[in-house]
């Protein structure tokens, strides 16, 4: 039951979309997240939508992936839509006791739907082209200029690679607690509200210990290593950037500027 | 009427994805009440995933599980009796302590049984005693006790539930040789004082030999053999070409065979490999 929450929903390939450079592959996400809030009108969108289309086939990606990514953002989708639906001002075409739907309220909730939808999967499609790790990496990258500024980027990158990499082993932790209370009769599954608050006291209290656990073990073998931060510390894989990330970076920016005069001329 | 039996048990991981994987295929067995049985196998073999079955916290993907004659899926009632019927000590159980006092750990099981307080109170002095814990124990925190001392009180409150049958995963993993030796002879206490089915799960062919009066083998997510010990290690050759150590005496004496001294194949704790070699020589002697 736990095992089907995936974060950090790597899914290996060798894939054009996988070897980008993973900073540029933030910046692209950036930038394709302007376009999508940038479009004003439906054909901006559709842009949008052959750019992601596109970047799906040459990633590799299953659509079936991409589908399981949408599927917990599926209450907000169907909230917004329902908001603008019946709130937007216009020309009422379907009129039920106090609810009415105007055409404007149709389109838009189309709109936004299209728009939130392209967002989610546009983002993931970052999520599962590039490894946790070399995500952080990434970001560790991006910000590096704020150290000037005295921020730890390091230690926090650092900090969420080892958040990252313990999420599946807490997954596996949670549900081996599980098995073992239910061997002990423990009842989760019924009751009311407060009745199930108690029955998670046996579950989160072993969950804990056991977090701190692995947070002393881990802590005790980085300094085993010598680990004292990012100062002076090198890497084994170095990020480089080549012709294709700036081939791709080229085209998204030409997407952006495309949808930018879009809304310039319609 | 064996106490569990299997009719065709299939289980398999992740259905329907890429990582589909049978962890148990086709499994029938029949345990009689009141075995001391040893479960062995490969990391991977399917042992875990079996003894899960047992209790009702896996479904099977296809077959059965009769526990006492009952077919555990058959409702919800039934399954959540077969939990208290057959209770489930898992890998390192000492991660699962989560109370204020070793008694109130142990007490955990049998409360949720709906027991009566007084009831409670004489089990866990009972089980206290079988796993060797003080009652000066019995009001410290679990979490200021030695991982052995864990492990004993995590043992204790499954065996407070009296089920009437044990099953214990790996109970002596990560502990040393002399906690290894005291938990077994706890665990052979209580098969003994409470006449109840236990199930062992081990990877060490020695404590398995030493103490069932069964020995079941899986070897990739199928049943080798489920037989007497003696019976089980006449197959020595086949087991460790499975990749299990049999015992060390075993391995001792179907050495000794090869070099033409064919004392007993079914050899597999010291005792009776002392017996045999006893009379084996004095045979000798009288000949000669």
């Amino acid at each position: 039951m736990l095992k089907d929450i995936t974060i950090g929903q790597y899914f290996p390939g060798k894939s054009f979309v996988h070897r980008l450079d993973p900073r540029f592959k933030i910046i692209i996400t950036a930038f394709y997240i302007t376009l999508l809030f940038s479009a004003k009108e439906m054909i901006g969108l559709f842009a949008g939508i052959v750019y992601l289309v596109a970047a799906f086939l040459v990633s590799g990606i299953p659509f079936k992936m991409m589908l399981k990514g949408l599927k917990p953002i599926v209450p907000i989708i169907i909230f917004t839509s329902i908001l603008n639906l019946f709130f937007i001002d216009g020309i009422v075409v379907f009129r039920l006791w106090i609810l009415k739907i105007t055409d404007e309220g149709i389109k838009m909730s189309v709109f936004m739907v299209i728009r939130i939808i392209c967002l989610i999967a546009g983002t993931s499609l970052l999520t599962y082209t590039t490894s946790p790790i070399a995500l952080t990496d990434a970001i560790e990258r991006l910000f590096s200029p704020l150290k000037k500024l005295k921020v730890p980027v390091h230690e926090l990158a650092m900090m969420m690679t080892i958040a990252l990499r313990f999420i599946p082993t807490l997954i596996e932790e949670t549900d081996k607690i599980m098995s073992a209370q239910k061997a002990r009769g423990a009842d989760l599954e019924t009751g009311g509200l407060m009745q199930r608050a108690k029955a998670l006291v046996p579950i989160l209290i072993p969950l804990f210990v056991s977090a701190f656990r692995r947070a002393e073990e881990l802590a005790l073998a980085m300094e085993c290593r010598c680990y004292h931060g990012g100062e002076g510390r090198t890497r084994l894989r170095q990020l480089k950037s080549g012709w294709a990330d700036y081939v791709s970076l080229g085209i998204t920016l030409f997407f952006l500027d495309a949808v930018v005069a879009i809304n310039c001329f319609f | 009427m064996p106490i569990i039996k299997t009719e065709n048990l299939t289980y398999t991981y992740s259905q329907g994805t890429p990582f589909e994987k049978t962890a148990v295929d086709n499994i029938n067995i029949e345990i009689e009440s009141g075995e001391f049985v040893g479960i062995i196998g490969h990391t991977g073999s399917g042992k875990s995933t079996l003894i899960q079955h047992l209790n009702g916290l896996l479904k099977p993907t296809s077959g059965k599980v009769y526990i006492d004659g009952q077919d555990i899926w058959e409702s919800k009632e039934i399954t959540k009796a077969a939990r208290f019927k057959v209770g489930l000590v898992f890998q390192y159980p000492e991660y699962q302590i989560f109370e204020e006092t070793v008694y109130k750990d142990i007490a955990f099981g049998p409360k949720n049984m709906g027991l009566s307080d007084d009831e409670i109170d004489k089990r866990i002095k009972e089980t206290a005693r079988i796993v060797g814990l003080g009652e000066d124990l019995l009001n410290k925190s679990p979490f200021e006790l030695s991982g052995g001392q864990k492990r004993r009180v995590a043992i204790a409150g499954v065996m407070a539930m009296e089920p009437q049958v044990l099953i214990l995963d790996e109970p002596t993993a990560g502990l040393d040789p002399k906690g290894r030796d005291r938990i077994l002879d706890q665990i052979k206490l209580y098969h003994e004082e409470k006449k109840r089915t236990v199930l062992l799960v081990s990877h060490s062919m020695e404590d398995v030999a030493k103490y069932s009066t069964k020995i079941l083998v899986m070897n990739k997510a199928k049943v080798f053999c489920y037989d007497e010990p003696p019976m089980v290690f006449r197959r020595a050759e086949e087991i460790s070409q499975m990749g299990l150590a049999v015992p060390q005496i075993t391995k001792v004496f179907n050495a000794l065979k090869e070099k033409g001294f064919n004392i007993a194949e079914d050899v597999y704790t010291v005792d009776y490999a002392k017996r045999k070699f006893l009379q084996y020589i004095s045979a000798r002697k009288e000949k000669s």
